[in-house]
């Protein structure tokens, strides 16, 4: 089997690639990422490892957090929190777990994971279940797929730990998540139920840690060298470039908790005199140029500071900002009929179906440092 | 303000600007050279303005001071007191201590310690876990022994209920007597690590802080000074000296503040942009309502990460100094101080941006032959590279695409001719070389609240109202008059994924001194 030992400089580019991969959502990786490297230099090890080593059987938890962003920051996890579910699940189930996985590669809880796995010594498998990031828990390509709603795991900082141990639905389950975190806080670490290995191997969006560190990696370089760190994203990810502009109008608003909303971008240099619109649910969903759509989700919709090409989310668009708009198509995972129904333009409810303007995906690759 | 004699100074990296004022009128402007004790230039520029306007230092009403000496002592790590870190979290946060992602150098220096004990609240106003009284006790026996004399508190929520960090500063003051406190809800907003760090930082600066204070009135004594002393902070007001012993951290940001506080009285504009051109760099801001715009994210100071609220300046390399490469490229580099002997005008060698706009007839410096050898497409060429930069950095600071009026200021600004791309006029006002220190003469008090609170169970007039009576306290505790206070900005931040209403408010409000 072969281990991706993660050091500083990795998840520098990890977190970097998971806030581009958040599409506009996903939360600030940032706290994540100072989280894992405390872990670092307290003298623990993050192994990632490919889903292909998986055993079939092996017993795979998926871990992330789940609240409100503002809380998030204010009242930080005490660090035992994905400790303390993953014995409670160990414990109700009578199994070991033998991997961590994050539901979600884009935004914080990309990283949500390693914290647990340093502290443990267990493996993060190198893949998820969004390839980007999505609103809700059910969105996961696991759950699409079939992933049990129980039994799930919330725990808070204080050393509260609630099991779910039967829900008639993923959305059940997320509304009854949903609750308990507001017991707790509005901020808890979150479970849901295990999953082997070859389940993992079949539906498990693959190598997105390397293709997150990957993103993160181009975007460091490119800096260095004093090179278009834009440019530089659309060669290694297969991805689009659809505007390099300037955002000229912001429409924002929170409706039931979530932040909805359209960018308006005037173009600039070759895209001087288009202009796009992007639509915004948490995450950036949709983008026309007038009657016409150029991308759409699941497809990823990237916007990053042109000059510097760090991700803006949502939260941070403002008039002024020069930013360059690239789409990436998502996995194959995220475009079969089944997945559109769960995160398909319908799923968020746009009037029509999923076209893939983007083309076929590039299936990401794990990093060169696993032959090391 | 009126008929009040005062004087302003700017202490830049370079000059140290004052202005003399008598109610609006300016009476009298000075550039000197900034000395590397402060005070001193200090002094001299205010008996240099004293005898330029003709008059006594017992006739001046007050002086208000801008100065980066605070900000410099942490990026040289000068000066700097180590603090003992008290944070209120329970078991919450532990994943991440004080001080986590500070520069190396500058957590050695400051480092004296960490507690994290039982305290902090939830975002509800509940208890995560009761104050810790008996551990706050021994954490404070600790630092007393390692000589530790600044103590920096944070719990988490303060800003939702800051009774927990009160209760622990009198447990601290009791236990450390002497000991200079810096309450993190008094100095931060909402993000527990970056608020801790502004806490730390202003900390940290207690003791210079008392002693450039201490330093200031001794000068006033030299001066015949009587008056008030004050210090402008990052949003253009003022504190009173005392006050500002206490805050030292608000002064961080104060220079780019005080032009933007210039112009406004200069041009009697309250909207609009404000350009700003030294000797090497240029910063660009906005005035809302006759302030400058805050920027919505932290500051990052001295390569540490904190959040309290500063003025929204984007700066970029361009000055009178700037050098001119070959293709008209302008700067970034500068010859900075060294202006005088190094531009071809001034008999140096080294063609600068000043050299431009003496060859362009845009300013009379130096000696005019020295330049007249320059093309003219090559002149008119450079003239076009600086007034694109600014106008790229315009568009991106303006709210909106509808052209505003733009304020220049600073001596070089005089590098910018003609109507401003985006803009509805390009004003250059008399002594908009000395903005910076008219802005810190003209500045008003205030007084400022961020909190969250949840509207389960009272209305949100109510909530905004507790919120707004806190800020016009915190007005007077700097030194406002009580009448003259007023509500400068309000803004409601809604919360994705809260129950039961929870917003985030944050107030501002703004007075005139006291006399």
């Amino acid at each position: 089997m072969k281990y991706w030992t993660l050091t500083e400089p990795d998840i520098d580019r990890i977190a970097l690639g998971a806030g581009i991969l958040g599409t506009g959502g996903g939360g600030n990786p940032y706290l994540g990422m100072l989280m894992v490297r405390a872990q670092l230099r307290e003298g623990r090890t993050v192994r990632v490892i490919r889903p292909c080593d998986l055993a079939p059987d092996a017993f795979v938890l998926a871990l992330g957090n789940i609240g409100a962003p503002t809380v998030g920051i204010e009242k930080m996890e005490e660090g035992d929190e994905g400790v303390r579910s993953l014995h409670a699940l160990e414990q109700y189930t009578g199994r070991k777990v033998d991997a961590v996985i994050a539901d979600e590669i884009g935004g914080s809880n990309g990283l949500a994971p390693m914290i647990t796995a340093a502290k443990l010594g267990l493996p993060v498998v190198d893949a998820d279940g969004m390839g980007r990031a999505f609103p809700e828990v059910q969105m996961t390509t696991f759950f699409i797929h079939g992933q049990a709603s129980q039994p799930a795991v919330l725990a808070d900082a204080l050393g509260n730990v609630m099991i779910v141990t039967q829900a008639t639905s993923p959305e059940m389950l997320e509304k009854l998540m949903r609750a308990g975190t507001v017991a707790m806080g509005c901020t808890a670490h979150m479970t849901t139920a295990p999953m082997s290995g070859d389940f993992i191997k079949r539906f498990g969006v693959p190598h997105t840690v390397s293709h997150a560190w990957t993103l993160g990696d181009t975007v460091i370089n490119a800096r260095a060298a004093k090179m278009d760190p834009v440019e530089a994203l659309i060669a290694r990810t297969g991805g689009s470039l659809l505007m390099r502009g300037k955002v000229s109008d912001v429409g924002r608003r929170i409706a039931a908790g979530f932040v909805r909303g359209s960018l308006t971008l005037t173009g600039l240099e070759a895209f001087q005199g288009r202009q796009m619109v992007i639509e915004i649910q948490n995450e950036y969903l949709i983008a026309t140029e007038g009657d016409r759509v150029l991308a759409m989700v699941p497809d990823l919709i990237c916007i990053v500071d042109s000059e510097t090409g760090r991700p803006i989310t949502t939260e941070e668009q403002r008039y002024g900002l020069r930013v360059s708009v690239i789409a990436i198509p998502a996995p194959a995972l995220l475009r079969s009929d089944i997945a559109l129904r769960s995160v398909g333009p319908r799923a968020f409810g746009y009037d029509f179906d999923f076209v893939p303007h983007l083309g076929a995906p590039m299936d990401a690759q794990p990093v060169a440092a696993y032959d090391a | 303000m009126t008929g009040l004699v005062r004087i302003g100074v700017d202490v830049g990296g370079t000059n140290t600007d004052a202005a003399l004022l008598r109610g609006t009128d300016v009476l009298a402007t000075v550039k000197t050279s900034t000395t590397a004790d402060v005070t001193s230039g200090v002094e001299a520029a205010i008996r240099a303005v004293l005898a330029a306007g003709r008059l006594a230092g017992s006739e001046v009403g007050g002086v208000m001071i801008g100065t980066t000496h605070f900000l410099n002592a942490l990026v040289e790590g000068q000066h700097l007191q180590r603090v003992g870190i008290l944070r209120l979290c329970g078991r919450a946060t532990r994943s991440l201590w004080p001080m986590v992602d500070w520069p190396e150098g500058l957590r050695a220096l400051v480092d004296g310690g960490a507690a994290l004990v039982g305290g902090g609240v939830n975002f509800d106003g509940s208890a995560i876990a009761p104050l810790d009284h008996a551990a706050i006790r021994e954490a404070c026996r600790g630092w007393k022994a390692a000589g530790i004399g600044a103590v920096a508190i944070c719990a988490v929520f303060a800003l939702v209920d800051p009774a927990m960090e009160n209760a622990a500063a009198a447990i601290v003051a009791e236990e450390m007597p002497g000991v200079s406190i810096s309450l993190s809800h008094r100095i931060g907003r909402t993000g527990l690590l970056q608020r801790e760090s502004a806490a730390i930082l202003n900390a940290s600066l207690h003791r210079l802080g008392a002693q450039t204070i201490a330093a200031f009135r001794a000068a006033f004594a030299g001066l015949g000074l009587t008056c008030p002393l004050y210090l402008t902070q990052n949003d253009g007001t003022l504190m009173a000296a005392d006050y500002a012993e206490r805050f030292p951290v608000f002064t961080i940001a104060s220079g780019p503040t005080n032009s933007m506080r210039g112009a406004a009285f200069l041009t009697g504009l309250k909207d609009a942009a404000v350009i700003d051109v030294g000797g090497t760099t240029t910063d660009v801001g906005l005035l809302v309502g006759g302030f400058p715009r805050s920027r919505s994210e932290g500051a990052m100071i001295a390569g540490v990460r904190t959040n309290f609220r500063v003025p929204d300046v984007f700066s970029f390399g361009l000055g009178g100094g700037s050098l001119i490469h070959s293709a008209a490229r302008v700067g970034p580099e500068s010859v900075g101080f060294r202006l005088p002997e190094k531009a071809i005008c001034f008999g140096g060698d080294t063609l600068t941006a000043t050299d431009i706009a003496v060859a362009a007839g845009l300013v009379d410096l130096g000696d005019k032959s020295r330049v007249a050898h320059l093309d003219a497409t090559f002149v008119r060429a450079v003239l076009k590279q600086m007034k694109t930069s600014v106008e790229t950095v315009l568009d991106q600071m303006k709210p909106g695409p509808e052209p505003i009026p733009a304020v220049l200021v600073g001596g070089g600004s005089v590098l910018i001719d003609g109507l401003l791309e985006g803009t509805s006029q390009s004003l250059r006002p008399k002594h908009f070389g000395s903005a910076n220190a008219i802005g810190a003469a003209i500045a008003q008090v205030s007084g400022e609240v961020d909190s969250v609170v949840a509207l389960e169970g009272r209305s949100r007039e109510v909530a905004l109202n507790g919120i707004i009576a806190e800020a016009r306290l915190r007005a007077m505790e700097a030194g406002a008059d009580e009448g003259s206070i007023q509500l400068a900005e309000v803004e409601e931040t809604p919360l994705s994924y809260l129950p039961g209403n929870a917003i985030r408010i944050s107030v501002k409000v703004v007075g005139e001194l006291k006399a």
